[in-house]
């Protein structure tokens, strides 16, 4: 299984801006000062040896979509954020006229979330098959809304795949296409559903737009059940602790610190940073990055849990 | 975790010994809320020496906010000194050393409260 993590931005796409491209230049070209290079390559070495993510890339604007690849004609796919154009794209280019079906897990409908349906390019293909799967009763109701008038052009009437929506219980295991897929209620306003999908011996927690009540010793060990063993845990960290539960408790969202303790308690692998907060630059990004790295190594008590940040177009094989 | 109390000036000093977290954090509250009535009844600040407080998780840390939440109900002040290395890096990571007045020692906690005990005027 290969996840592709297709957007990983918080509530709001972002996009580079002109000044942040330059800045970036300006550092690689300070970090190659003296240096020079013969040939593209060199160039390229030195850019993947030598410069840090956020000089030499960035973590990306699109919001949340991400896909587990098991390969074929079958996509697998966690919310249908701005990062949803560019997934349907990859499926319409593998694709090559062959319909596809493509299994939609929507952890809860608030805009950023539901935003890259109408740019779903597979969407808009006869034969397509598109199952729309999530916990809440207004599902077809809010993908519906998004696209009438005055907010948006083409009606979802008019979009030419099968589309279906599947109505899913929390805490119910489900047999879909080859994955077993198992929702549990999160924490947010208007409540939002993580996914435990298994295949195999090989287990991927969704778990974003989840906020964590420290308070509540209970839910905590639901929640670390929820994540179990897992081989990768996709985890809202949008904010600092210290926001977290004080200017923006309530806010609906976690912090790294946290992501990294319900994830040792959980004995889960690998967690992977999510949702960024769309005002964080990619130096930001990869500080807390490395500060979260830093918690787990000193609060370490079990086996060594592996901690990513989640960046567009990031792959991660299992 | 065990508290251990003691006045100097206008500061109650609370000392804070192993391990806060989540097995032990209400009962911490709990422990705590007499001194914080005292502390309001006697117009003293709270100094919570940290120098023998190995470890502190989430939950610790939200006790720490909700005391402080609690002390600026009644104009009270609360501030954390001699914090560990390690604690001193989680407060840095969580970013609790923005939102909580830190200070290397107690006697620098203490001088500071002596001249400010009450939240208004920091």
């Amino acid at each position: 299984m290969i996840i592709r993590l297709w957007g990983t931005r918080g509530s709001l796409p972002v996009a580079l801006t002109s000044a942040d491209i330059s800045d970036k230049i300006v550092q690689a070209l300070l970090k190659a000062s003296g240096r020079s290079f013969a040939t593209s390559e060199e160039a390229c070495a030195f850019t993947r040896d030598e410069l840090g993510f956020a000089v030499k890339g960035t973590f990306g604007g699109h919001t949340s979509c991400v896909e587990l690849d098991l390969g074929g004609d079958e996509y697998y796919v966690c919310d249908m954020g701005s990062g949803a154009r560019p997934f349907g794209a990859h499926v319409l280019a593998r694709q090559q006229g062959r319909p596809a079906t493509v299994n939609i897990f929507m952890s809860h409908v608030h805009w950023d979330h539901i935003m890259g349906f109408p740019f779903f390019g597979p969407a808009y293909v006869p034969g397509t098959k598109i199952r729309i799967h999530g916990c809440h009763d207004m599902l077809e109701h809010a993908f519906r809304l998004q696209q009438s008038p005055p907010c948006f052009p083409v009606t979802f009437a008019q979009m030419a795949a099968n589309i279906e929506f599947v109505q899913l219980s929390p805490d119910k295991k489900y047999k879909i296409g080859t994955l077993s897929v198992t929702p549990a209620l999160q924490l947010h306003s208007g409540d939002s559903y993580g996914y435990r999908f298994e295949i195999g011996d090989k287990t991927v927690v969704y778990s974003t737009d989840s906020e964590h009540k420290l308070d509540d010793g209970n839910e905590v060990k639901r929640i670390a059940e929820f994540f179990r063993e897992a081989d990768v845990v996709v985890f809202d960290a949008m904010y600092a602790l210290a926001d977290a539960i004080s200017v923006k408790a309530d806010w609906g969202h976690s912090s790294n610190v946290v992501g990294v303790e319900l994830c040792q308690k959980a004995l889960a692998k690998h967690l992977v940073l999510f949702h960024h907060e769309p005002a964080n630059n990619d130096a930001t990004l990869e500080r807390l990055l490395n500060e979260t790295r830093r918690f787990e190594e000193l609060t370490r008590e079990g086996p060594v849990l592996m901690i990513s940040s989640a960046y567009d177009g990031m792959e991660i094989e299992l | 975790m065990s508290l251990v109390t003691s006045i100097n000036g206008n500061a109650l000093i609370l000392g804070l010994k192993g391990r806060l977290d989540q097995d032990n954090c209400d009962a911490f509250r709990d422990e705590l809320t007499p001194h914080l009535d005292a502390a309001a009844r006697d117009h003293l600040a709270i100094v919570l020496d940290l120098s023998q407080l190995e470890y502190v998780s989430s939950a610790g840390l939200r006790c720490f906010m909700l005391a402080v939440k609690q002390a600026k109900t009644y104009n009270g002040r609360i501030v954390v000194a001699a914090l560990q290395p390690m604690v001193a890096e989680i407060f840095q990571i969580s970013r609790f050393d923005m939102l909580l007045e830190v200070f290397a020692t107690v006697a620098k906690a203490v001088a500071a409260v002596a001249s400010s005990p009450s939240s208004e005027k920091t």
